[in-house]
């Protein structure tokens, strides 16, 4: 928090980044700048893009959530075993579990003063069992009667487009094209981290959330109430990975108990690639979006790298290069941040 | 990480009077020194009583098969959250162990040299190479200064896909039995890898309490500035617990394929970090450094282990014990701050 040029100044290479990768692969691959490709892009990673905002929130108080990836498993259950009363039934069953494991995290962290690498491990254990318990060790299909599906899979302005622009020809008929064809589940995931984006710079919770992250001892002097804002950035986080979980079960068609293993980690990552400080006190949302988008465009660039057949690289090769990423961001900010921090 | 939570928890503590003050405190410590033993004493009782054919040699070697490679790691992540530390990577770190020790042991690298060479190779050679990866990890924490969790994050996300690459995702099977001694083989009816996991859990619990390294480890986690002020080498100590870990890890990881008879990549290893960690904080180490306890941390596996046993051969399904699981976690910390408060 002390100052813009921090935020900025650290968060700046992962546009730099994110541009790059577009460069590239708008130069280098035919089928990269197509509708399909773009939007299937953000179809995928607006679950990440939810998973990373809430992950955002926590890191920012300087605590953390292991608990993201099996609670989204854990709603994407509930919301198909939900959606046959209907898509706001789906939404909203997946939703309050998320929110539910949240206040479970916050509990223990706030009342039982655990730390919270162990009180969210805990909590991942208990929404992973609840998970395979209420799904009985399968996948539940979700029911395709009900418009439920229309969260991940549908297009939200579809049906808005008027003619002209469906059957224009130039570059902006089909940028405008792009709008509405965009999908429910990328809309979900911009509008919460606009959201995410005004409570962190124009409201006294964003204020609180990175004093709190700055300096517990110091926020709790000056009169803030600590507790509760820690407690409430666990509940966020818990509801966006329960909203993360219904745009899972919407899109795949099905509750997976065993899905989200490894999210965490990589919403971590994302985090931390978009330069926000792990000891809490700074933080940027669009940071970490961008984040996000250069962690998920590594496996599209690797699979358009491979169609030109100059090279074979397998899926694999993506973690390595998700590593090697996280590794030098990691060190360049170890060195942008030595005069300050020692 | 918020160590921070336990400091405000301190603070605002009311003051009792100094005798009922320390007659909690002694409860507290026994509580929280031998709570995990009196939890294990409880379950192992209450199984005596209860599960059929409790008290049998098949349902020891069982246990222990199943907590040996959680504890080999746990040993390695002692250290290293002794030192305040925290290492992720441990996992991937199997996998690597498990991805390259096949090409030593079934001849393809060493045609012609006698069986206990490629045998010896295989073992020698990758826990080398995880040792040294475990050193990178130490080097990011001490030299860069970077969170442990983020950097061994980095391996975490990398390892297990150099691994995959290296193996083109398929599982390698094998069948030499000389290497698989390392987990099947028996001495005194006991698995081979339980007297490797009771005898690290000797070395390590010597080195921690009774050696100068050991008291430096805990120095530099209970307060590291303290610790460099006092001529510590502080650098070296992170360096050398993060190649402690790696080299645990490896090793877990050739017990692990040995145990199999095979070696996929995907698979061993996965999610080993968090059952580590877990058998480490309920074992009564603290997370922020500063004390650790190796045979806590069998304990803590132990324990951990009977209860999802003893769920299971109650009749209980498998993700119940998950939930299970979670619980103790939480309340074996608890138990533990209660202490401290």
């Amino acid at each position: 928090m002390t100052s813009m040029r921090h935020i900025s100044g650290s968060s700046i290479g992962i546009f730099l980044a994110l541009v790059a990768l577009m460069l590239l692969g708008s130069l280098r691959y035919d089928g990269f700048l197509t509708e399909f490709n773009i939007l299937s892009v953000l179809r995928y990673n607006s679950m990440f893009a939810l998973i990373g905002l809430g992950m955002c929130f926590v890191i920012m108080t300087g605590g953390i959530d292991l608990s993201v990836g099996s609670v989204a498993a854990l709603a994407s259950v509930v919301s198909a075993m939900l959606s046959p009363w209907g898509l706001m039934a789906g939404l909203l069953g997946g939703v309050a579990a998320g929110l539910a494991a949240g206040v479970l995290s916050g509990f223990i962290i706030v009342r039982l003063k655990i730390v919270p690498f162990i009180a969210t491990l805990a909590v991942m254990l208990a929404a992973s069992g609840a998970a395979l318990l209420l799904a009985h060790n399968q996948s539940v299909a979700v029911s395709y009667d009900t418009a439920f599906t229309e969260l991940g899979q549908g297009n939200l302005l579809e049906s808005l487009e008027p003619d002209w622009v469906a059957n224009g020809t130039n570059w902006f008929t089909s940028a405008l094209d792009i709008v509405f064809a965009f999908p429910t589940p990328a809309w979900i995931a911009l509008a919460a981290n606009l959201v995410g984006i005004v409570v962190l710079n124009f409201r006294g919770f964003g204020r609180h959330v990175l004093a709190v992250g700055g300096g517990e001892e110091a926020a709790r002097l000056m009169g803030l109430p600590a507790g509760r804002v820690i407690f409430i950035v666990y509940v966020i986080s818990g509801g966006l990975a329960g909203l993360a979980g219904v745009i899972l079960a919407a899109q795949f068609g099905a509750g997976q108990p065993t899905e989200g293993v490894g999210w965490e980690l990589f919403a971590i990552a994302s985090v931390v690639v978009g330069g926000t400080l792990l000891t809490g006190g700074r933080g940027t949302v669009v940071g970490t979006l961008a984040g996000v988008l250069v962690l998920g465009l590594i496996f599209t660039i690797l699979n358009f790298e491979n169609g030109m057949g100059w090279i074979s690289l397998s899926a694999y090769w993506q973690s390595v290069v998700r590593g090697a990423i996280l590794f030098v961001v990691v060190v360049l900010q170890s060195r942008l941040d030595a005069p300050e921090t020692t | 990480m918020s160590s921070h939570v336990d400091r405000a928890g301190a603070a605002s503590k009311p003051e009792g009077s100094p005798g009922l003050r320390s007659g909690r405190r002694a409860l507290g410590d026994i509580q929280a020194r031998y709570g995990a033993l009196i939890a294990l004493a409880v379950l192992l009782v209450f199984n005596v009583a209860v599960t059929p054919h409790f008290l049998s040699i098949q349902t020891l070697t069982v246990n222990l098969t199943q907590i040996c490679t959680i504890v080999i790691v746990g040993i390695g992540m002692t250290f290293v959250i002794g030192t305040g530390g925290i290492d992720l990577s441990v996992g991937s770190l199997m996998a690597i162990a498990g991805a390259f020790a096949p090409i030593f042991f079934t001849g393809t690298l060493l045609p012609g040299a006698p069986v206990w060479v490629d045998v010896a190779c295989g073992v020698v050679f990758p826990m080398l190479l995880v040792g040294v990866l475990g050193l990178f990890n130490g080097w990011l924490v001490s030299s860069f200064r970077i969170q442990p969790i983020i950097a061994t994050l980095i391996l975490f996300i990398a390892g297990r896909g150099i691994a995959q690459v290296w193996t083109n995702g398929n599982t390698q099977v094998f069948d030499v039995p000389e290497f698989q001694a390392l987990a099947l083989g028996r001495v005194a009816g006991i698995p081979f890898q339980v007297w490797i996991m009771l005898a690290l859990v000797a070395i390590a619990a010597w080195v921690l309490h009774k050696t100068a390294f050991g008291r430096q480890v805990l120095a530099v986690g209970g307060n590291e500035p303290a610790a460099r002020l006092s001529g510590i080498p502080v650098r070296r100590v992170k360096c050398i617990v993060y190649a402690i870990s790696g080299l645990c890890s490896g090793l877990a990881g050739l017990i692990v394929i040995a145990m199999n008879a095979a070696s996929d990549a995907g698979q061993v290893g996965r999610g080993m970090e968090l059952d580590a960690i877990a058998a480490v904080a309920v074992g009564g180490t603290l997370l922020s450094g500063g004390r650790a306890t190796v045979i806590g941390t069998l304990i803590g596996a132990t324990t951990i282990q009977l209860v999802r046993y003893t769920l299971l051969a109650n009749g209980v399904p498998d993700a119940a014990a998950l939930i299970a699981k979670a619980a103790i976690i939480v309340l074996a910390v608890w138990l533990q701050r209660q202490r401290r408060a």
